[in-house]
Formats: C-alpha cells, sequence, structure tokens
C-alpha cells in the first residue's frame, strides 16, 4: 500500500482531478441543458415523448461504442470524452426533471395561474421548488454514471483513472488496476454524498423528508 | 349597491369545446358590487366552467364578459387574475411557503414593499381569528379549516373586489364548514366585497347566497334571490335541487330571526349586585340573565350555577360575567338559527342588532312553535287553531310541496312565556 502510494502518488492525485474534471464538465452540461429541457417539454407534451424516446435510444449505445464514434468527430483526447459522457447524463436528468414537473399537484399549477403568476413565475416559484427531489434525484443518478464510465474515457486518450486500469490490465498488475479503481468508487460516493447535502438545501424546509 | 355599475357582466357566453361538446351556453349573468352569487347545479352543468372564464382560466368561444365594464379578452390575464381573488376546493396553498409568503403572494406579484405586505398579512390573520405567530408556520402544520381560513384571507390580500371561489368547502366536515361559512359571509358584508361562489350544495347556497344561478346541462335555469328561489322555482329541476323537503321548511328559510324572537329578554347590568341577579331571576322565573351596559349592548350572561358557587366570594354581577356567549344578528335566517341551537345544544340564542344591542332571545320553546307550524300547518288542520294577525311572508306563495297544499299561514311573533 505504502509502496503503492510512493510509487504512484503524484499519479494518482493527477489521474483522479483528470477524472473529477472530465466527469464534472460533462455533469454541468448535462444539467444546463437536460433541466431547461425537461421544464420546457412540460409545456409541450406531445414533442415531450419523442424528445424522451430519442434521450431513451442514446442511453441504449454501448458506452464504449459511443466513445469510439466520438472519434471521427472529435479526434481523441478530453473532447470526444466530455461529449460522449455529456450525452450519457442527459436522459436521467430530462427524465427526472420532466416528471418532477409534471408531478407537481396540477392543483397547485391551478391556484400559481389562478392568482395570476407567470408562466415563469409558476415555474420558479412553484413548480421546481416542488419537484426540486426528483430533479436533483436525476442529477446524482446521472452524476455515478457518469464517474463511473469517464474510466473508459481513458481508451480515447482522455486520461483519468481509466489509464491506471488499464495499465494494470496491460501489464498484469493488480495493485494498478485495484489502486485505479478504489479512487473511482470513493469518487463516485463522494460526489453523490455532497450532491445529497445539495439536495437539501436546494428542497424547500418543509418538503424534507 | 350601485344598481348601475355592475362590476360582471356575461353577454351571451358560450364555451364549446372541439367536437362540439357544449360545457355552457347563452350564459346571460349580471352581478352587481357586493353580490354574493351561488352557482348551483349538478356535476356537469357548467357552473366552475362559468366562474373559470371569469379570470380567464378558460376563454369562452363567445360572447363577452365585462369586469367592471371593461371586456375581460381585451385585458392582460395575468393583470386581471391579479385583481380577482381565487378560492379552491382544494384549498391550494403553496406547502413550501410559509403562511406568510402564502397570503402576500399576490401582493408580491404586485410588488408591494415588505412593511406594507407585512402589516396586510397581520391585518388579515386577524380578520380570520387565527393567531399571528401562524404566519411563520408551513400549510401542512396547520388543520384543514385553518388551511382554507387562510386560503380565503390569501384572495383577499391584494384588495381584489371580487372574489371566485370553486367549491371551497366541499372537502371540510360540517363543524368546520358551517364555521367558514359564516366567516366568508360576514367578511364579504363586512368589506362589501362581491363573491361568486361555486356550490352543489343547497344549503350552502341558501345560507350564503343573496342571489343563486341555477344551473343545468350548460344552461342557466333561474336567476334570483334565495327567497324567489324558494317561493318560485323555476320548473321541476329547481325543485329538485332545493329537494321537497326544504320546500316544507320554506317558512324557516325565510323567516328571519327578529320575527320570532322574544323581544323582553331578562336583562341585567354588570353593575347590579349578586342578590340583585338572583331576585331578579326568581321574579322572572328563569336560571340565566343575559349582561348588558347600560346602553343596552351585550356582554355576556349569568347563570344560576356560577351564582351559586361564587355567592360568597363576588359582590358584583361583573365578577361572575361569563363574556363568552353565542349570539345572532337580527337579520338572520332562522333556519340556520334552528341548526345552531340543535347542534350546540343550546337553550336559548340571544338576538342583537347590527352594532352589537341586545334585542331579543330565541328560545327552544319558540323553536317548538316554529316546528308545531311546520308539520301541523302543510296538513291544514291541527296546526293553524288561532294566532295573530302577523302573516309569514313566504307561505302563501309556497306551493306544489308534498301535500299540494299551501303551508300555514300564521307564524307567532308573540311568545309571551318561555
Amino acid at each position: 500500500m505504502i509502496d503503492f502510494l510512493n510509487a504512484h502518488g503524484s499519479e494518482l492525485v493527477t489521474k483522479t482531478w483528470e477524472q473529477l474534471y472530465i466527469s464534472a464538465i460533462a455533469l454541468l452540461l448535462g444539467i444546463v441543458v437536460a433541466v431547461p429541457l425537461g421544464i420546457i417539454l412540460t409545456r409541450f407534451p406531445k414533442t415531450a415523448k419523442v424528445v424522451i424516446s430519442i434521450a431513451s435510444m442514446l442511453q441504449t449505445v454501448p458506452s464504449l461504442a459511443l466513445l469510439a464514434l466520438m472519434i471521427p468527430i472529435f479526434g481523441i483526447g478530453k473532447l470526444p470524452a466530455v461529449v460522449a459522457l455529456f450525452i450519457y447524463s442527459l436522459l436521467p436528468i430530462l427524465r427526472n426533471t420532466y416528471i418532477g414537473m409534471e408531478d407537481v399537484d396540477p392543483v397547485l399549477k391551478d391556484s400559481a395561474k389562478g392568482m395570476g403568476m407567470t408562466n415563469l413565475q409558476s415555474i420558479t416559484q412553484v413548480e421546481v421548488p416542488m419537484a426540486m427531489p426528483v430533479i436533483m434525484a436525476g442529477i446524482r443518478l446521472s452524476a455515478v454514471y457518469v464517474i463511473a464510465w469517464a474510466t473508459l474515457a481513458s481508451y480515447i486518450g482522455a486520461g483519468g483513472l481509466g489509464d491506471l486500469i488499464f495499465s494494470g490490465l496491460n501489464l498484469f498488475q493488480p495493485d494498478l488496476i485495484i489502486g485505479g479503481t478504489i479512487p473511482v468508487t470513493l469518487l463516485a460516493l463522494l460526489v453523490d454524498y455532497l450532491l445529497g447535502k445539495l439536495e437539501k438545501r436546494l428542497t424547500p424546509i418543509n418538503q424534507r423528508s | 349597491m350601485t344598481e348601475d355599475n355592475p362590476i360582471l357582466v356575461y353577454k351571451d357566453v358560450a364555451k364549446i369545446y372541439k367536437g362540439g361538446n357544449v360545457a355552457v351556453e347563452h350564459i346571460n349573468l349580471t352581478i352587481h358590487k357586493g353580490d354574493f352569487v351561488c352557482l348551483i347545479g349538478t356535476s356537469g352543468s357548467g357552473k366552475t366552467t362559468t366562474m373559470r372564464m371569469i379570470n380567464r382560466m378558460l376563454e369562452p368561444t363567445s360572447g363577452e364578459i365585462l369586469f367592471n365594464g371593461e371586456d375581460i379578452h381585451t385585458s392582460d390575464p395575468v393583470t386581471l387574475r391579479r385583481h380577482i381573488g381565487y378560492v379552491i376546493q382544494n384549498i391550494g396553498l403553496m406547502p413550501h411557503m410559509t403562511i406568510y409568503e402564502n397570503i402576500t403572494l399576490v401582493p408580491k406579484l404586485l410588488k408591494w414593499p415588505d412593511d406594507k405586505r407585512r402589516e396586510k398579512a397581520e391585518e388579515l390573520i386577524k380578520l380570520v381569528e387565527l393567531p399571528k405567530e401562524f404566519l411563520d408556520r408551513y400549510p401542512s402544520e396547520l388543520s384543514g379549516g385553518q388551511q382554507q381560513r387562510v386560503g380565503v384571507i390569501r384572495a383577499l390580500a391584494a384588495n381584489q373586489d371580487l372574489i371566485l371561489m370553486d367549491e371551497p368547502f366541499g372537502a371540510l366536515d360540517p363543524i368546520t364548514r358551517e364555521s367558514l361559512q359564516e366567516l366568508v359571509k360576514n367578511l364579504q358584508e363586512k368589506l362589501g366585497k362581491t363573491v361568486v361562489f361555486v356550490t352543489h350544495d343547497m344549503d350552502e347556497a341558501l345560507k350564503l347566497a343573496t342571489k343563486i344561478v341555477v344551473m343545468d346541462g350548460g344552461h342557466i335555469i333561474q336567476d334570483a334571490s334565495p327567497e324567489e328561489i324558494l317561493r318560485h322555482p323555476a320548473n321541476q329541476f329547481v325543485e329538485e335541487l332545493i329537494g321537497a323537503e326544504r320546500l316544507i321548511q320554506a317558512r324557516a328559510d325565510v323567516t328571519t330571526v327578529d320575527q320570532i324572537m322574544l323581544k323582553n329578554p331578562v336583562s341585567i347590568t354588570p353593575g347590579r349586585s349578586l342578590g340583585e341577579a338572583i331576585r331578579l331571576m326568581r321574579k322572572r322565573r328563569v336560571d340565566t340573565l343575559l349582561v348588558t351596559d347600560d346602553e343596552g349592548y351585550l356582554k355576556g350572561f349569568i347563570d344560576v350555577e356560577s351564582l351559586d358557587n361564587n355567592y360568597s366570594r363576588a359582590t358584583s354581577v361583573s365578577d361572575i360575567l361569563n363574556t363568552k356567549i353565542f349570539y345572532v344578528a337580527s337579520d338572520t335566517l332562522l333556519r340556520d338559527t334552528v341548526d345552531r341551537i340543535l347542534k350546540r345544544g343550546l337553550k336559548y340564542v340571544p338576538v342583537v342588532d347590527k352594532a352589537g344591542k341586545l334585542l331579543g332571545i330565541v328560545t327552544r320553546a319558540a323553536l317548538v312553535d316554529m316546528v308545531y307550524d311546520t308539520i301541523w300547518g302543510d296538513n291544514g288542520d291541527g296546526g293553524d287553531d288561532d294566532n295573530d294577525d302577523t302573516s309569514q311572508p313566504a307561505t302563501d306563495d309556497v306551493t306544489g310541496v308534498a301535500a299540494g297544499h299551501n303551508l300555514a299561514t300564521d307564524t307567532p311573533t308573540d311568545h309571551k312565556e318561555a
């Protein structure tokens, strides 16, 4: 253990940082795109079905294949990895945002409208706060997926902890595999925990369970 | 009430859905300031549709609706809704906002300054007899009745003149419902608001409305005062909606309390001694004395029990005065008073005028006379033996009831012994 850390300590830190960096950008992009899209889709239920089907389809493309498909478009390196992971993060966030918004009690929407809230006010002051736990659940799910799959991004030269794992596989060095896997798991758990904290803060006080 | 400036006018309004489904048709209705209008009908009669077109939650297919003389179609729906109060059946309080935030939701949308909003919220919460501390609570911490009280004042918070209520008390238990009905009626009278109230409960409509609009199959069947509806139901449907039972009771429905109350209740002023009080009780053969001040304003009551318990300690009437007294206004309908006396197990109810001056008392004995007349009067014999000459206004017109016969023609107004 100590030996491993002595030999690979600085590499481990760099790779973990890369992993986090790729995942965070992909997830942020996913949130920025999927949350507003999910909200807008609740205003167009017919389009919503089509869009969610497309996102579901993208989700079924094997992750390695998707990464490989990015190469002709974006070449190799961090960019194709971020794009691929971004596509993956879309569906859980999109679907949860849409469902969360749809599930807001129609009485509240009627009440908000009847009292003279504009569409935007109803969304920001009533529907999003009420849907926040469901939206956040989608984001947390995406975060864990993205961090785990970012490992594969090493294949297309994006770096990250996948580098350690794949080196271990190629060189038959189990300590490298384990040394790469454990940080991935810890990272996923840590991010999930932090997002859970964030979820609590964003959820209206009396809606917290 | 300015008869010339109706607050709301429907001009041949129709709402027809795609595929020719007619929700409402040929709606012509004029609502004046200060009216309490109840839209009543069975499910699917179009009463809610009719109401929801007022604040443009639904758009009429044809016809026009004038609000304060202006076609609502020309105004911005959002602005319009902020000036019309809206109370719905499921209350619709925002669960993630405090009571304060809920009450001041519309004022906030209208960008009132903070201190003005705070002031308004405190004024309103007092109006519905809830403690000020409730402002910082969340709706889930309140009972259903309390929540709907907040729902009602939320609709008043931006000084709206017109309030729409869609079966607001449908989900409440009968006792809570009754107290909220009273509250709304009192607020409406006190603040001079105009209310459009959707209900399927005829009792509720009769109790609250100054104008009842009976709807069926998307049409207005009858549009008249409660008294008029009871006396002259437009057709079989209205009769059924009212119910044969209520038509029989119609005289109680249109008799007001001051017509049957005893006009000389036994009362005493707080300054008198207990000795005087007990002598008065003995002289008049009563066990309770109403307490009024020198000007005749009702202050409370004392009864023989508390007098007996406190005789050695207390000296004057004011020492044992019980101020928790239930009373009714002189123009309350007798029907409501009967309900109260029976439901609450009261022996009597004092009657006061608008200023709180004691006018009389309604006792159980007086009710017996009324019930007697209702039952026997209907058969045309046995009941209407004799009585004074005050013919009850409604009775001559109530026809078409079960026996197909007029109700009693006399009402006792003078009960000397209670």
